[in-house]
C-alpha cells in the first residue's frame, strides 16, 4: 500500500485543495457504502394500525370462556402489524402496509361440494345467522413465534351444521380471494394463487374451530383476513386461511397450498408439535412476540384436551 | 480511504443498535437483527471479494485503480465482524444453551454450513495482520485467502437454506458470487495463455 497517488506538493493551497478533495471522496464513499448496506439488509418496522393503536396491550373485551386462554393478550400493534400473508407481501410488515387496497364488501361466500344447502351468501348475512363469540386464543406460527390473539366469530360447526354436509363428505376445503389488482402479492408466482386450505370434517366441526370476522370486538383488520378467515388453533397459523371466497366440502383429502409449495416441510394436518422438527429448524420452542426469551412449544399448542382424541391412532409423525 | 470504509461499514451497526432501542426492529426484534446482521455479514464478504476483480478489469482498461485494493482488508474484517455479531444474537435467541447449539448446529444443515463458514473466517482475520503476508510468504498467505471464496459460497448455502419461501436475496448473492467466479476464471485463463504465448 504505497501512497503513490497523493501528489507531495509543496504548496499549500493546491495540498490543502487535494486533501479537502480526498476527504470528501473519502466520506461520500463511506455514505454510499453505508446507504448502500442499509438499503439491502434494513427493513422498516411494522406500521402499527392507527385506529388499534389506542387500545394496545388492553384488550376491550373480557375473556373468561372456557375456551379462552388465560395468558395475556398480545399487543394489538403487533397482532396487526406482525403478519404472514403473501398476497399483500413477504415481509411481516407488509400486509398492514399494503391490505388497505383489499374491498371487503361487497364479498360472497360460495358455499358448495359435497353439502345439502350449496349455496352463496353475502358476507353480512353469513355472519348475522350465528351469535357473534369472542375467543381468546394462543397462535403459533410454523417459523417459531407465537400472539395471543382475541378473535371474534362463529364456530365453524354452526355453519356446516346450517348447510348440512352431503354423506361421504370427509373434508372442508376453503379458498381465498386472488385477485391481482387488489393483492400486489399475487402478481407473483410464490405460492400456488389462490390459498387453499382444508380441514377433515372432524377437526371442522370441534369447538375450537372458528371463522372470525373480528378482533377484540371490532371488525377483522384487512390484514388479519378480514372479511373472513378461519381460526385453529392447534395448527400452525398457515392453517388459518385467510379472505375466504369458497367453502368446499369434497370425499377426497384436498391439496393444500404449503404443502404443495414444500411436501417435505408442510404436511396436511400441520398440528402443532414441539417433538416433530421442521426439517430446517426446530419446532421445540417459540417466542411469544413480545418476549425476549423463548418457551416451549406445547403439544397441540396447548389444545391436547379438546383435540388429541381426534388424532388416536394416527402417526403424527408421519401425518406432521 | 481505509478510516472511511470503515465506519461506512460500521454505521448500518450503529442504527441497528437505535433500531433496537427505538423499536423500529419490529415485533420480533431478535430474528430481525440475526437476518440484517447476515446479509451485511454477506454483503460486506462479496464485497470485499469483488475489489480484486475490479481492480483487474479496471487494469485490462488501462486504468491503474489503488483503492480496491485498499478497501479489501477492511470489507473483509468488518464483513467477518458481521458474522461475530450474527452468531451472537443467534446465541442470544436461542438463549445461549450449549446443548441446543450443538444439536442446531448436527441436526440442521443450515446451521451447520453458517457455523463452519464462520469458523473458516477465523484464519482468514488472523492473518490479515500487515505483517502476515511476509510471515506466510505471499504464496502461502494468497492460497490461504483464496478460502474466502469457500466461505462467501457457504455464506450463499446458508442463506439460501435459512429462507422459508422467497429467495430473491440468496439468488442475488449467488449471481454475483459466480459473476465473482468467472470473471476471476477468465482472467486467469487469459494471464495464462499470455503466459504461454510468452513462453513459446
Amino acid at each position: 500500500m504505497t501512497p503513490t497517488d497523493k501528489p507531495q506538493s509543496p504548496a499549500a493551497s493546491p495540498a490543502r485543495r487535494e486533501f479537502l478533495r480526498q476527504g470528501g471522496l473519502a466520506a461520500a464513499g463511506a455514505l454510499v457504502l453505508a446507504g448502500g448496506l442499509t438499503l439491502v439488509s434494513r427493513r422498516p418496522a411494522a406500521a402499527r394500525t392507527p385506529a388499534l393503536a389506542g387500545a394496545q396491550g388492553l384488550p376491550a373485551r373480557v375473556y373468561t370462556g372456557p375456551y379462552d386462554t388465560k395468558e395475556p393478550m398480545s399487543a394489538l400493534g403487533d397482532i396487526t402489524g406482525y403478519n404472514n400473508y403473501y398476497e399483500f407481501g413477504l415481509d411481516k410488515s407488509d400486509p398492514a402496509r399494503n391490505a388497505g387496497t383489499l374491498k371487503t364488501r361487497p364479498w360472497t361466500v360460495q358455499i358448495g361440494g359435497l353439502v345439502r344447502k350449496p349455496q352463496t351468501v353475502d358476507i353480512d348475512t353469513l355472519q348475522s345467522w350465528f351469535p357473534l363469540e369472542d375467543r381468546l386464543y394462543r397462535m403459533r406460527c410454523v417459523e417459531g413465534w407465537s400472539l395471543v390473539i382475541p378473535w371474534m366469530g362463529f364456530p365453524l360447526a354452526a355453519l356446516l351444521r346450517r348447510i348440512e354436509p352431503g354423506s361421504g363428505a370427509k373434508y372442508v376445503q376453503f379458498t381465498s380471494l386472488a385477485d391481482p389488482a387488489q393483492m400486489p402479492g399475487v402478481q407473483g408466482a410464490v405460492l400456488n394463487w389462490p390459498y387453499t386450505e382444508a380441514l377433515r370434517l372432524d377437526e371442522a366441526m370441534n369447538p375450537l374451530t372458528l371463522l372470525a370476522v373480528g378482533l377484540d370486538g371490532k371488525v377483522l383488520p384487512n390484514q388479519n383476513g378480514a372479511p373472513l378467515r378461519l381460526v385453529a388453533p392447534w395448527k400452525y397459523g398457515f392453517k388459518n386461511i385467510k379472505a375466504i371466497t369458497h367453502i368446499t366440502l369434497t370425499a377426497e383429502q384436498p391439496r393444500t397450498t404449503w404443502s404443495i409449495a414444500a411436501p417435505d416441510e408442510y404436511g396436511f394436518y400441520a398440528n402443532v408439535n414441539p417433538a416433530v422438527d421442521h426439517p430446517r429448524w426446530s419446532q421445540a420452542s417459540e417466542r411469544r412476540i413480545g418476549e425476549l426469551s423463548r418457551r416451549p412449544t406445547l403439544p397441540f399448542n396447548g389444545y391436547g384436551e379438546q383435540v388429541a382424541a381426534l388424532y388416536s391412532g394416527l402417526d403424527l409423525r408421519r401425518n406432521f | 480511504m481505509v478510516p472511511a470504509t470503515a465506519i461506512g461499514a460500521l454505521l448500518p451497526l450503529l442504527l441497528l443498535v437505535s433500531d433496537f432501542f427505538t423499536g423500529q426492529l419490529g415485533a420480533n426484534p431478535l430474528q430481525r437483527a440475526e437476518q440484517q446482521t447476515g446479509v451485511l455479514a454477506l454483503s460486506l464478504l462479496l464485497l470485499s471479494l469483488s475489489t480484486t476483480p475490479l481492480r483487474l478489469i479496471a487494469a485490462r482498461a488501462d486504468l491503474r485503480l489503488l483503492w480496491p485494493a485498499r478497501v479489501r482488508k477492511t470489507l473483509g474484517l468488518t464483513g467477518a465482524l458481521y458474522a461475530g455479531v450474527h452468531l451472537l444474537i443467534y446465541g442470544l435467541d436461542k438463549g445461549f444453551n450449549p446443548l441446543n447449539f450443538l444439536s442446531d448446529v448436527l441436526k440442521r444443515p443450515y446451521i451447520t454450513v453458517g457455523l463452519s463458514a464462520l469458523l473458516l473466517l477465523v484464519p482468514l482475520v488472523l492473518t490479515s495482520r500487515k505483517d502476515s503476508v511476509k510471515r506466510l510468504g505471499f504464496e502461502r498467505w494468497t492460497r490461504l485467502h483464496r478460502l474466502s471464496y469457500l466461505v462467501a459460497a457457504l455464506g450463499v448455502l446458508h442463506f439460501w437454506w435459512s429462507v422459508k419461501k422467497d429467495h430473491t436475496g440468496p439468488v442475488i448473492a449467488l449471481m454475483l458470487l459466480l459473476a465473482l467466479f468467472g470473471i476471476r476464471l477468465l482472467l486467469q485463463r487469459r494471464t495464462k495463455a499470455r503466459e504461454r504465448k510468452a513462453a513459446v
